[in-house]
């Protein structure tokens, strides 16, 4: 009943191959972009938006990274942590030199610096594949890290090696600092997702994509058709790095407001990161967004459940949160292994017959 | 089933509307995690003595205080969620216990005009309160640390530290990082070498740092450590044979939890501290007779009189005893945020203060101002014995080189306050 292509006629080429061809479909991404734009800046407040939100979106930008990179492209990186690091300290010395300039153009240079960085560390890529690239990305993770806690240039000479985000403003909205309003930051957070998002999605959609893909289905055969190795692993590290340079940014700048590379981007955000592309589903946009929200909303929902309403010790909610997230990984990988983008896909599918299927 | 759920969703609402005439104070804390060896005696004691006072005196001023704990696992990111859920809840103070959260909460408390408390930790220049309108971190700070076992190593080699050679072995984080600055200063001023080893977090993989230590053999070893990493820096101490005397501790890396692991060897161990130890105190009585004996006590109720515990329950008196000068300021007994600020910038601890809570000698007497939120920065040296398992205080609280200090501050606070276009107060 859902979803259906009946009845719904295209009579030009630009119809057919937009991105949502099927109209239910499209009137539900026009809805969601609505309700997101329209509606949600109105109801927030300040929990929602730094709790919730915010963490949401800006994962979701840098889940969407990785996808690029390992969904689509097949390269293995355990680097989005020191690449997201990057993007914020890159944001960092942007806003301090030229406090005058826009969030939004510190913001795209942050993605911009980060994606050359990350075509540097994408180069090994060429040589090696699989668990080595992995490793030496990994490589690239704790070489960025240490880059940043020991360099003093990189924080401004600051005694305690933090970075803090001074008040900046986009169109004298205040979007950074502690005074900025919770729809602000929210709007600005959701202007780029949105960006990012319609960005990956018709650059996978399309040749670029196409190469990508046939890059991760087997190097040697796609070598053979014609698609150059070098330029496909090269872009898909930049475009990767651009989008996991803008998350980090964001997430230095509006989220947290200050942060210490080591703790705020060390190797666990790379696997955080990692795993929401996984449960997500890999080859996804859809499944970057459900994997962030999964891993973002999980904790929150669960302590809650734990502790505002059964009133448990914080400590056992905290272990549980563990358990039952590391339950919930192993049992997803087990029973959906494409992750819960699949689990969307089957569920359009059997809509489509509902309520008579064959 | 229905009738479940109205009822969880009831109780929910219940537990979640703030019921009137409550003092809250948040524990931002954390049991889980690499840093929880350190967070759970000093939340057992922040918690602990909020129950003594509900239940010996019946609240602070006849209004119940109420804790609100809030895992944070030393985490910033959760600290920020912890933060923004326990505000709306009408926090009076926030105690974070951490360096990392304490930067990220430093702009969003001022902004929201709640203060933080930030005791022997966090941003020292913070004792600056002609910028820092909502930040305290009285009685004593990092730097104070750091001067204080310097004053310590001077009068151990009649004040002479010409060509000693220094080694730091710290938490490679914001929280490590804030002494250096001051010990290089005092290096010039002393004539000694200063040498530093970071360690990275969490702090379990110390075995180059100590191979260096080994190789280099400095004269003393100071230690700017938490959690796990102390414990096994002292383990590492021990197994290259250092002399324990010489190695000695910031407040955060002198707990008993840190010492016992590397049992006899670890004997005569040091570390500076701003309160007591031990649990030779009648509030201890009370703590007992209140709280313990009557199964109130939060956690496993078994770190009583321990160093972490003894600092909760320290930063939990002043939490009370700065609310207590708020009621008598605006006269009214329900304080608000910014009431309780006013009380912290008020607070005047004095000795016959401290005997009548019980706790004589066990925190300096001082008084914050609006232009000095750092107090007095008396330091004392306390020691390890690892046969009787105690700590014991071997100096007094002695004062610190607040000269090289007060520059720094005021340095320090200068740029912060250029960075963020901040007028200075108190004029």
């Amino acid at each position: 009943m859902f979803y259906r292509e009946a009845g719904d006629f295209k009579l030009s080429y630009v119809e057919d191959s937009q991105t949502f061809p099927i109209k239910f479909d499209r009137y539900r991404y026009y809805a969601v972009l609505a309700v997101a734009f329209g509606v949600v800046p109105f109801l927030v407040n300040d929990y929602w938006v730094n709790a919730i939100l915010l963490p949401f979106l800006i994962y979701a930008i840098a889940a969407i990274g990785l996808n690029i990179l390992v969904g689509y492209c097949g390269q293995v990186s355990l680097g989005t942590g020191g690449f997201m690091a990057v993007g914020a300290y890159a944001c960092y010395k942007l806003m301090t030199a030229f406090p005058e300039v826009s969030m939004f153009i510190h913001v795209l240079l942050a993605g911009g610096i980060t994606g050359l960085v990350c075509v540097l560390f994408g180069l090994p890529s060429l040589r090696i594949k699989g668990f080595y690239l992995a490793v030496a990305t990994l490589a690239a993770q704790f070489f960025l890290v240490w880059l940043f806690n020991r360099v003093p240039w990189f924080y401004n000479y600051s005694a305690s090696g933090q970075i803090n985000a001074p008040e900046r403003d986009v169109f004298g909205i205040i979007i950074t600092g502690p005074n900025a309003p919770a729809w602000a930051t929210y709007m600005f957070c959701l202007i780029f997702l949105t960006f990012c998002a319609i960005m990956a999605r018709n650059l996978t959609r399309g040749t670029q994509g196409r190469t990508w893909m046939a890059i991760r289905d087997m190097d040697i055969a796609a070598e053979i058709i014609g698609v150059n190795p070098l330029k496909a692993k090269m872009t898909a590290f930049a475009v990767s790095g651009f989008f996991v340079g803008i998350s980090g940014a964001l997430f230095f700048s509006v989220y947290l407001g200050a942060v210490e590379v080591g703790e705020a981007f060390g190797i666990n955000k790379s696997f955080l990161v990692l795993f929401m592309v996984i449960i997500g589903g890999l080859g996804s946009i859809f499944g970057s967004f459900a994997g962030a929200a999964f891993l973002v909303l999980l904790p929150v929902i669960l302590k809650v459940v734990g502790v505002d309403w059964l009133g448990w010790p914080t400590d056992i909610v905290a272990h549980f949160q563990l358990v039952i997230v590391g339950a919930l990984i192993i049992t997803f990988l087990i029973l959906e292994p494409h992750g819960l983008a699949q689990l969307w896909r089957v569920a359009k599918e059997k809509l489509r017959l509902w309520p008579f299927p064959h | 089933m229905k009738l479940k759920l109205t009822s969880v969703a009831l109780s929910a609402l219940i537990a979640a509307s703030p019921a009137m005439a409550d003092l809250v104070f948040p524990d931002l804390s954390y049991r889980t995690g690499p840093y929880a060896a350190g967070g759970i005696p000093f939340s057992d004691g922040y918690n602990d003595y909020f129950t003594l006072v509900n239940e010996r005196d019946g609240g602070i001023g006849g209004v119940k205080a109420r804790v609100i704990e809030c895992e944070t696992g030393y985490n910033t990111e959760k600290g920020v969620e912890c933060y923004e859920s326990t505000k709306g809840e009408g926090a009076l103070i926030y105690q974070p216990l951490s360096t990392g959260i304490t930067y990220q909460l430093i702009p969003k408390v001022t902004a929201d005009g709640i203060p933080l408390h930030t005791m022997g930790y966090g941003r020292t220049s913070a004792a600056n309160g002609r910028v820092f309108s909502n930040v305290f971190n009285y009685p004593a700070n990092y730097w104070d640390g750091a001067s204080g076992v310097i004053n310590h190593l001077l009068e151990e080699n009649a004040g002479d530290l010409n060509g000693k050679k220094i080694a730091l072995v710290y938490h490679n984080s914001a929280y490590g990082k804030e002494p250096i600055r001051t010990l290089e200063e005092l290096g010039k001023k002393h004539g000694f070498e200063l040498s530093l080893l970071p360690v990275d977090h969490p702090g379990q993989e110390q075995k180059s740092q100590w191979l260096q230590i080994r190789r280099d053999r400095p004269d003393y070893v100071v230690m700017w450590g938490w959690g796990v990493m102390n414990q096994v820096a002292i383990q590492e101490a021990a197994n290259i044979r250092f002399p324990m005397e010489n190695f000695i501790g910031v407040w955060w890396s002198g707990s008993d939890h840190d010492v016992i692991p590397a049992g006899a060897k670890a004997d005569g161990y040091k570390a500076v501290t701003f309160h007591n130890v031990g649990d030779d105190f009648p509030v201890f009585d009370d703590m007992r007779k209140y709280v313990v004996d009557k199964g109130l006590a939060a956690g496993a109720g078994d770190q009583v009189g321990k160093v972490a515990y003894n600092r909760g329950m320290y930063a939990a008196m002043l939490a009370v005893e700065a609310a207590k000068t708020a009621q008598e300021i605006h006269g009214t007994a329900e304080i608000d945020a910014s009431m309780m600020r006013d009380g912290m910038e008020a607070l005047s601890i004095t000795a016959e203060k401290m005997d009548a809570l019980g706790m004589a000698n066990f925190g300096p007497a001082f008084n914050v101002s609006c232009e000095n939120h750092g107090g007095p920065g008396l330091v004392g040296v306390t020691q390890w014995d690892a046969d009787t398992q105690t700590w014991s205080l071997i100096s007094g609280f002695n004062p610190t080189d607040r000269e090289v200090i007060g520059t720094l501050v005021a340095e320090d606070s200068a740029s912060y306050a250029a960075e963020n276009n901040i007028e200075e107060r108190c004029n």
